[in-house]
């Protein structure tokens, strides 16, 4: 839905220069919610505005839904911009205009008439939850209330796509979570493909089916969130399940990629006659997987063996200090 | 111990003054009056003027802007420099240097009608900056979600910048009225007519003190309602 190939960017400041976008590739499948994380500075919102060309690379190409953008200028632009949503980190609604009004606004730009668009923006309120609030104004909201309002505003246009901006990071976690709920619920019913960013790892693990870690400019992994967990050495694991650096030599760590329901742990000992200490770990939700992460000393005489077996079962091991 | 008689006799060397003022009050309200319609009229038009000329204006120093909807640089600095040539200008001196202009545009120099030159041109660069300030208050993120919306710039402008910064244009106009209300005070000076006019003729020229009281009196009141007229329309609009 979202092909973006070999994004370039450089912004210039007064001395220096500063990389963005270092050819980053971005691939985004139709129906699917696309989580990018990193560090402010890290280029994501420099990425996510590319997309809409709301800031436009200085290589590369952008395609929406088999549209080329990065082709596009003036009228064609401003009509793509319509069909792809966007979502705000501190929401930019309108002050001088209702919660009706605000919603309405992409309709009156894109010349909708008067009696659709009072259809259209009752629908949309229902759909976020805000029926009853269309006459109140931004200031007399709660920032929940306000995504709400921005969410509704971002599919007032019918898009396909929609682009979140940090959309939860000025909230609190409860809120933060029913935005998250929200926004699955409108991928599930409405067929969205949702790109978004964000500096909170909890986002992608609640509702992303694939992720993409940015640093300097650069995708430094990307793919389907429970295959990048299931990947040896993978950065997203390791931010998902943080675990004591408290291990010695005898120390694996243990990465259930799906829900498994068997109690490995045990069997090893009775099978493999080793003693399992376990140091720590969790288990999460992730995709609608359970997943877990467990570091654990393993010792006995056929340690190598019971490795073997976790990862025959489909578990993936890693060895401390490799 | 103060001596009651003594109270009275103070009390009287302060009543006795606004007493005879508030006496001769009828008999110099028909000139008053036809003063303050002068003022009034000098000040509706060149208002009028200032938010024609001056808003455009002032929409411009923020578009052609570097980070604008339609960066000019050139063109920027063209109109911010004569703003600013405008704004240095005593209201005085500006008076007198556009004195052609004026006999050029309305045939005389003297009279409420021509006053009305100089004070526009006076005005405009002032409610110029003032709307460019309350423009620049316009939340980025907002004007960036419009582009989002795939919005055109004239309607960036038209729907977003100048709904949103109403409350700042409202108050800056009010400022430009009450500055407009002084300046014109000045402009009777040079034969503009006025409760300035009266001021100066009858109240310095020939030293009646009641009228410069008088005029001094309207003035404040007019300022006063334009300000509480201001505020409070500026309150409705902010109280969303």
């Amino acid at each position: 839905m979202i092909d973006a190939v070999g994004l370039q960017k450089v912004y210039r400041l007064k001395k220096k220069q500063v990389t963005a976008l270092n050819g980053v590739d971005l691939h985004v499948r139709s129906g699917e919610i696309y989580g990018v994380v990193g560090q402010s500075g890290a280029g994501k919102s420099t990425l996510l505005r590319s997309v809409n060309l709301l800031e436009r690379p200085d290589q590369g190409t952008v395609e929406v839904d088999g549209q080329a953008l990065t082709s596009l200028h003036g009228t064609g632009l401003r009509g793509a911009r319509r069909r792809i949503g966007m979502v705000h980190q501190h929401f930019a609604l309108l002050s001088s205009r209702t919660v009706a009004g605000n919603v309405a606004f992409p309709l009156e730009v894109a010349g909708v008439g008067r009696a659709q668009r009072r259809t259209k923006v009752g629908e949309l309120l229902e759909l976020v939850g805000l029926g009853d609030k269309a006459r109140a104004y931004p200031s007399q909201l709660s920032g929940g209330q306000k995504q709400r309002v921005g969410i509704a505003r971002a599919l007032a246009s019918d898009p396909k796509v929609l682009l979140s901006d940090e959309a939860t990071s000025a909230l609190d976690p409860e809120t933060t979570e029913a935005i998250l709920v929200l926004l699955r619920r409108l991928r599930d019913e409405l067929g969205l493909t949702i790109l978004l960013i964000t500096h909170e790892m909890d986002v992608i693990k609640r509702i992303c089916d694939s992720a993409a870690i940015m640093a300097d400019g650069e995708f430094l992994e990307s793919g389907r969130v429970l295959d990048l967990i299931g990947t040896p050495g993978s950065l997203l694991a390791r931010s998902l399940f943080p675990l004591p650096d408290n291990g010695g030599p005898d120390t694996v760590v243990v990465t259930y990629p799906r829900s498994f329901d068997r109690p490995f742990m045990s069997e090893l000992t009775r099978r493999f006659d080793v003693d399992v200490n376990i140091l720590g770990g969790g288990v999460e939700e992730v995709a609608g997987q359970s997943v877990g992460r467990l570091s654990v000393d393993l010792m006995g005489n056929r340690r190598t063996e019971a490795i073997d077996y976790l990862t025959q079962q489909g578990l993936l091991v890693e060895e401390a200090g490799q | 111990m103060t001596n009651p008689a003594d109270l009275l006799l103070a009390s009287t060397a302060v009543a006795g003054p606004v007493v005879d003022f508030l006496r001769e009050w009828p008999v110099m309200w028909p000139e008053l009056w036809l003063s303050t319609q002068d003022t009034l009229y000098m000040v509706w038009w060149a208002s009028f003027f200032s938010v024609l000329f001056g808003l455009p204006l002032g929409v411009l120093l923020v578009t052609t802007d570097r980070g604008g909807l339609t960066p000019a640089p050139a063109l920027r600095a063209v109109l911010s420099t004569v703003v600013n040539v405008g704004r240095s200008l005593p209201f005085i001196v500006l008076m007198v240097a556009v004195l052609a202009l004026t006999r050029l545009l309305v045939g005389t120099t003297l009279g409420p009608t021509a006053a009305i030159v100089p004070l526009s041109i006076g005005a405009v660069p002032f409610f110029a900056r003032l709307v460019e300030t309350s423009l620049r208050e316009v939340d980025r993120g907002v004007i960036e979600a419009a582009h989002a919306m795939g919005t055109r710039k004239v309607s960036i402008v038209g729907k977003v910048m100048l709904p949103e910064a109403l409350a700042g244009l409202i108050a800056g106009l009010v400022m430009t009225v009450v500055t407009l209300i002084s300046y014109s005070a000045m402009a009777g000076a040079i034969g503009g007519g006025g409760l300035g006019d009266l001021a100066i003729r009858e109240g310095y020229q020939r030293f009646n003190d009641h009228y410069l009281w008088a005029t001094v009196i309207l003035l404040v009141a007019i300022v006063q309602i334009v300000q509480s007229l201001g505020d409070l329309l500026v309150r409705r609009l902010v109280n969303r």
